[in-house]
């Protein structure tokens, strides 16, 4: 086969205060007709600007191609007037990009904006064109396109965007389509289901595909060969099955171990940290065991939002954030929540220290009952429950030094002073593994790895029993979250604490976990022991749920060319909707599914 | 139906609006030093004992606050402003006379200055650190740094004392007696011209800055690269997709602007003598005319809400999102 | 993959770094300087020039460099070198105190009501929303006409009119911020609402409130000079608004007369602007390198 688009020698250079920096090295390689080229790398690698560059849409004055040439087609389209390249743009190579939520324009149509790119390259008139986009839309499973067509990109959900955008890029059948993280931003069924359109759109109109992920696991399913990219490099090159079967440089292979696979954990009944190369190889992990003494009991809890309108700001409709959800986490055990975004499975964490006032329930914590607590005496429960939040960049308080932001809970409830308020601190901070100089350091200058210690650092300043993570790693990059699952994991180990891990990646939840309960449009479905859910789902969504997970296998790859799972209903109700309770049978030991009604 | 609903809406909190206004004029008048008695009779230039009587028991000052609160809004709501002493005329005929000439003033003075601020804006935005970019940020400092009433008088001393092309004062010519419309227009015009320039001098220099923040911001987001990406050249993505969505915020601060404009307006008449509410301000300091300067608050208010209204218009045919919002 | 690579990095807080950026510029620093400058004249300069400014020491009308009036005498023959300089002293005052003012009640009204939301915003943005819609110049004639034209009624005029865009801001910032993870991990470890608003949100709300209360002062200066040539000024002090205004009607005979105070109003809204601009520059997060 012949090469469609070659990079050769490819050097990207970025102007920033610090002076010019490579952010791209001598890179090449080339994508055949037809092929699955994966792109992989971790976070700054260069692999979004590469994509970018082959599109001569390289932010000016920023960022600059400053040798090397792209190929496309036998023709040098480095070298080509930007007139000549936009008659390529959008016609032979077109880009679909991250964020649907942001990529299609909030003022016109999403009829208009199909239609626009086939009137440019196919010198349609507007109502031929109108009709062609109508038929795209179609194409990419928009449920009746002809009404949609006239919809702004507010009204349609992330998955639906991503459709249009597909449609976008493919309206004047391009010979080669370049994906940047396209389905990074998007739920995991949703995922599927983009992932499966664009393997079956490729196979009806022979496209090359140029697939840019930092996911492991989308890369085994999609790719026929890889790229692995770190810092500006190319690491490796190869098909698919010798990167995953046999990587040759030690970053793939660290990359590699540090991606769960999920399936991997069939064989172990209880959680264990993750085997990463060069920390310690000669140790063996140890299975965390735990214990059957219940910590935390969750019965009947139920929090809804009030929806407030009209002139006079009455409640009108209610958001049924969480419905009727029990569950018990014990001692020394990990239970992880998982589900979808809008499942309400933050809105529980959030609910347990009221962060979020629960509507009704019963929430004991070793005896103690939270909920009827009176604030004076809830501030004193909430040292024993501690959060850890996701966005790493927003959970420590830019303004004030690291040493503060882990001391403030030490403060607020005045148990130490002076020396000892400074040894606790530096033996938190030995705990998380950063080095105590870090104390007088602020949140800008640390990475997001380190931010997500300093985070855990103060969730472990009160001694708690309980430690809510709510999507703790997920805006990790894999190298670095497997090292913050491990630490999570030892602590749990030496301080017999528990967590609640509240989490949308199934992977990570098989490898954490002790019990898993799925949740959906605020029900918990499902929840088991951990082995058990995995290996005998019962529920329908849970099943749907796992079908969806790509595994970073490429010998078990998804067979589905025509996935569509059911779009999720609203939470929102009006005031006289009773949803009635959730009721569940055990079809294993402690292995409990919903039987009543959950709206899937 | 919806527009109907929130037009009805913003209807409503105008006049809501209006009514406060009329509220707090009467709590300045309780809280002033003095009553109103000893305002007017200040006015006509002293008055005894007697006659302070006969006026105290004419508006109302021996009954119960709330009942006067009560009679003086009931008052202002059939358009009872009350009696200028100094002009001898019922305040609101007098009002009526001037409105029309601050309204040409302020809406001209609002749509040459968004008009060319956007047009101005949108070309600098193209070339962030050109000469055009440069011209904006000098200017839009001094619009802000420069008093308008100052700027108001130096054009008026080099355009019309020493180079004489334009009137130094009023609105018409009263040598011009018989013309056609056309003749009038352009007297109306000639005279417009320099207090009109000196009011949007200020917010071409607000407006333009803003215009080009925000199709700066707009040319680094997303959807603009998505339709680069589609083949569009750099010129239909300006037209097409960036502008209408840098226009927004531009609106929504000319919306904000109206006060501001309104107040400079009062200024500028001042300065040329423009026969509107400003002069009529200004000459009921000058005379302790009261009621003239409270007419005066309401209507200019008044003015500020319905361009606000109409702000609000624009910004919902251009963005669908809002509709959807309420 | 390494973790903790020592980066010989010094440890500066945000607050150094602004300082640092908003030093580094040269159109700041030259704002502040002149700035500087203009008070020092105001407060100071009265001492070295001691020409009364309403006594009438000359000639109505003599013009700048005559007979030793470096900028020359208005109509009634007063010297207005030495009107500039006292006024300076009142332009200052005002115009920082009024902007104080109005941070004050801006501030809190937009802090409360974005944090709190609910009824508590809705009442209060209602009230911002009803002082972004009067004419600030006439409400603030109107209390001066009728409560009497002191530089404290003038600057509480000012103040109570001019606060509605920093209530704005702050509400904003306060809604941005309050939902962020690490104010709900603050709350989560205990802070009180009082703690949360003061210690923990409003710090990290108060780059655009800075630079907005920066430029109040600026508004605030040329807003009084405004209410001084309508001749709404106190009568017991010079101020710079009010001899332009004195001497409008003179402009054909003697420009000079209202061309120097002007200036004078000018540059120091000028510098106050240029502080104004550095400081946004520095306190901007998207300019300042992580």
């Amino acid at each position: 086969m012949e090469d469609l688009l070659e990079i050769k020698n490819l050097n990207i250079q970025a102007r920033t205060r610090a002076g010019v920096l490579n952010v791209v090295n001598d890179l090449s390689f080339s994508i055949k007709k037809g092929e699955t080229l994966g792109v992989v790398g971790e976070s700054g690698c260069g692999k979004s600007v590469t994509a970018l560059s082959v599109m001569n849409l390289l932010p000016e004055g920023v960022l600059s191609v400053s040798s090397g040439d792209i190929i496309f087609d036998d023709v040098t389209i480095t070298q080509l007037p930007e007139n000549k390249l936009e008659n390529i743009r959008g016609n032979e190579i077109s880009m679909i990009f991250q964020e649907p939520m942001t990529s299609l324009n909030p003022l016109f149509t999403v009829g208009d904006q199909v239609s626009e790119v086939i009137k440019r390259h196919k010198g349609l008139n507007k109502d031929k064109s109108w009709v062609k986009a109508v038929e795209l839309l179609d194409a990419v499973k928009i449920a009746n396109p002809e009404k949609r067509a006239f919809d702004y990109p507010f009204q349609l959900s992330g998955g639906q965007r991503q459709r249009v955008m597909i449609a976008v890029a493919l309206a004047c059948q391009p010979k080669i389509l370049i994906a940047d993280e396209p389905t990074t931003a998007l739920d995991v069924t949703i995922q599927a289901e983009i992932l499966a359109l664009i393997n079956m759109l490729k196979e009806e109109t022979g496209t090359a595909v140029m697939f840019i992920t930092h996911d492991m696991a989308v890369v085994a399913q999609m790719a026929d060969r890889v790229v692995v990219m770190y810092p500006g490099k190319k690491v490796e090159e190869g098909t698919v099955h010798e990167i995953f079967s046999n990587p040759q440089h030690d970053y793939t292979k660290a990359l590699l171990a540090a991606v769960p696979k999920l399936g991997e954990m069939a064989s172990k009944k209880y959680p264990e940290p993750m085997k990463l190369v060069g920390e310690g190889s000669s140790k063996k992990p140890q299975p965390i065991v735990g214990t059957e003494k219940p910590l935390l009991k969750v019965n009947n809890l139920v929090t809804h939002y009030p929806v407030k309108g009209g002139v006079f700001r009455r409640t009108v409709a209610r958001v049924h954030a969480v419905e009727d959800v029990s569950f018990t986490i014990m001692k020394g055990k990990t239970l992880s929540l998982v589900g979808e975004s809008g499942c309400g499975k933050s809105t529980v964490g959030r609910s347990l220290i009221r962060l979020v006032e629960p509507t009704s329930g019963k929430v004991d914590l070793d005896g103690q009952d939270i909920l009827s607590l009176a604030p004076k005496d809830m501030r004193e429960a909430r040292s024993n429950i501690q959060m850890v939040f996701q966005d790493p960049f927003s959970s420590l308080n830019p303004q004030r030094p690291l040493f503060d932001q882990v001391a403030e809970p030490l403060r607020n409830y005045g148990t130490l002073r002076g020396k000892d308020l400074e040894e606790r601190i530096e033996v938190l901070f030995d705990r998380v593994k950063l080095p105590r100089s870090f104390m007088r350091r602020y949140p800008h200058q640390l990475s997001g790895g380190q931010r997500q210690r300093i985070a855990i650092a103060r969730a472990l300043a009160l001694n708690p029993k309980l430690i809510i993570a709510d999507e703790a790693v997920s805006a990790l990059d894999v190298s670095v979250q497997a090292q913050v699952l491990n630490l999570m994991m030892e602590l749990q180990v030496d301080l017999g604490l528990s967590f609640l891990f509240i989490s949308h990646d199934m992977a990570v939840v098989e490898r954490v976990s002790h019990d898993v309960g799925v949740m959906y449009l605020g029900r918990l479905v499902e929840i088991g022991p951990r082995p058990s859910i995995f290996r005998n789902p019962q529920h329908p969504y849970t099943q749907d749920l796992l079908k969806a997970v790509p595994i970073a296998d490429p010998n078990q790859r998804k067979s589905e060319r025509d996935l569509n799972f059911k779009p999720l209903p609203s939470p929102i109700h009006d005031l006289s909707h009773d949803p009635g309770p959730s009721e569940y049978k055990e079809v294993e030991k402690n292995h409990f599914v919903l039987t009543t009604d959950c709206g899937y | 139906m919806t527009l109907l609903f929130s037009f009805i809406k913003r209807l409503l909190s105008m006049l809501l609006v209006l009514l406060v206004v009329v509220i707090l004029n009467f709590l300045m008048l309780h809280l002033a030093p003095g009553d109103i008695a000893d305002t007017i009779a200040q006015t006509m230039g002293g008055a005894d004992e007697q006659d302070m009587a006969q006026l105290r028991k004419e508006y109302g000052l021996d009954q119960p606050f709330f009942i006067q609160l009560f009679q003086y809004v009931l008052r202002v709501a059939t358009l009872d402003f009350g009696h200028s002493h100094f002009y001898n005329v019922p305040v609101f005929d007098l009002i009526m006379e001037r409105f029309p000439a601050t309204l040409l003033l302020v809406f001209s003075a609002q749509i040459v200055s968004l008009f060319v601020g956007i047009l101005l804006g949108v070309y600098a935005a193209q070339n962030p650190n050109g000469l055009s970019s440069l011209f904006v940020n000098m200017f839009s400092l001094f619009g802000y740094a420069a008093p308008v009433f100052w700027t108001g008088i130096l054009l008026l001393i080099a355009f019309s004392l020493h180079i004489q092309i334009f009137p130094s004062a009023g609105m018409r010519d009263i040598t011009i007696e018989n013309g056609s419309f056309f003749v009038h227009f352009f007297d109306v015009m000639r005279h417009l011209f320099l207090p009109m320039i000196t009011l949007a001098s200020i917010f071409f220099a607000y407006y333009s800055r803003l215009c080009r923040a925000s199709m700066l911001e707009v040319l680094g987001a997303d959807y603009v690269r998505t339709a680069r990406a589609k083949g569009l050249s750099k010129k239909e993505v300006l037209l097409k997709h960036a502008l209408k969505n840098s226009l927004s915020p531009v609106i929504t601060f000319a919306g904000l602007s109206f006060s501001a404009v309104v107040s400079g307006a009062i200024l500028v008449e001042t300065v040329y003598s423009w026969p509107g509410l400003g002069t009529l301000a200004f000459n009921s300091i000058i005379s302790r005319d009261t009621p003239v300067l409270l007419g005066i608050l309401i209507f200019s208010t008044l003015m500020v809400t319905v361009g606000n209204l109409l702000t609000d218009l624009t910004l919902r045919t251009l963005d669908p999102r809002i509709k959807n919002a309420e | 993959m390494s973790n903790f690579e020592e980066v010989e990095e010094k440890t500066y807080g945000p607050v150094r770094e602004m300082l640092s950026t908003f030093f580094k510029s040269y159109s700041a620093v030259t704002g502040l300087i002149i700035l500087i400058l203009i008070s020092i004249m105001g407060f100071v300069g009265p001492l070295f020039y001691p020409t009364d400014p309403f006594e009438m020491v000359w000639m109505p009308f003599s013009p700048p460099g005559n007979d030793g009036y470096l900028l020359g005498t208005d109509y009634l023959g007063r010297d207005i070198l030495s009107q500039i300089i006292n006024g300076a002293r009142v332009s200052i005052a005002i115009g920082f105190s009024a902007a104080l003012v109005s941070a004050i009640i801006g501030v809190g009204i937009g802090s409360f009501a974005g944090f709190y939301g609910g009824w508590v915003e809705e009442i209060l943005m209602r009230i911002t929303e009803f002082f972004q819609v009067l004419p600030t110049l006439l409400f603030a004639m109107v209390i001066v006409a009728l409560f009497g034209s002191s530089v404290l009624s003038i600057t509480l005029a000012i103040g109570a009119v001019s606060w509605a865009s920093v209530a704005r801001i702050t509400r904003s910032e306060f809604l941005r911020i309050k939902e962020l993870d690490f104010v709900l991990a603050s709350r989560a470890s205990g802070s009180s609402n009082l703690t949360l608003i003061f210690l923990v949100i409003l710090p990290n709300a108060a780059a655009p409130i800075i630079v907005q209360s920066a430029l109040l002062v600026g508004a605030a200066i040329t807003f009084e000079a405004g209410l001084a040539f309508l001749g709404l000024s106190d009568p017991n002090v010079v101020s710079w608004g009010q001899v332009i205004g004195s001497n409008r009607m003179y402009i054909l005979d003697a420009t000079y007369t209202v061309t120097f105070p002007g200036i004078a109003i000018f540059i120091t809204v000028l510098a106050i602007s240029l502080v104004g601009d550095g400081l946004n520059d520095a306190l901007n997060p998207k300019l300042r390198s992580r």
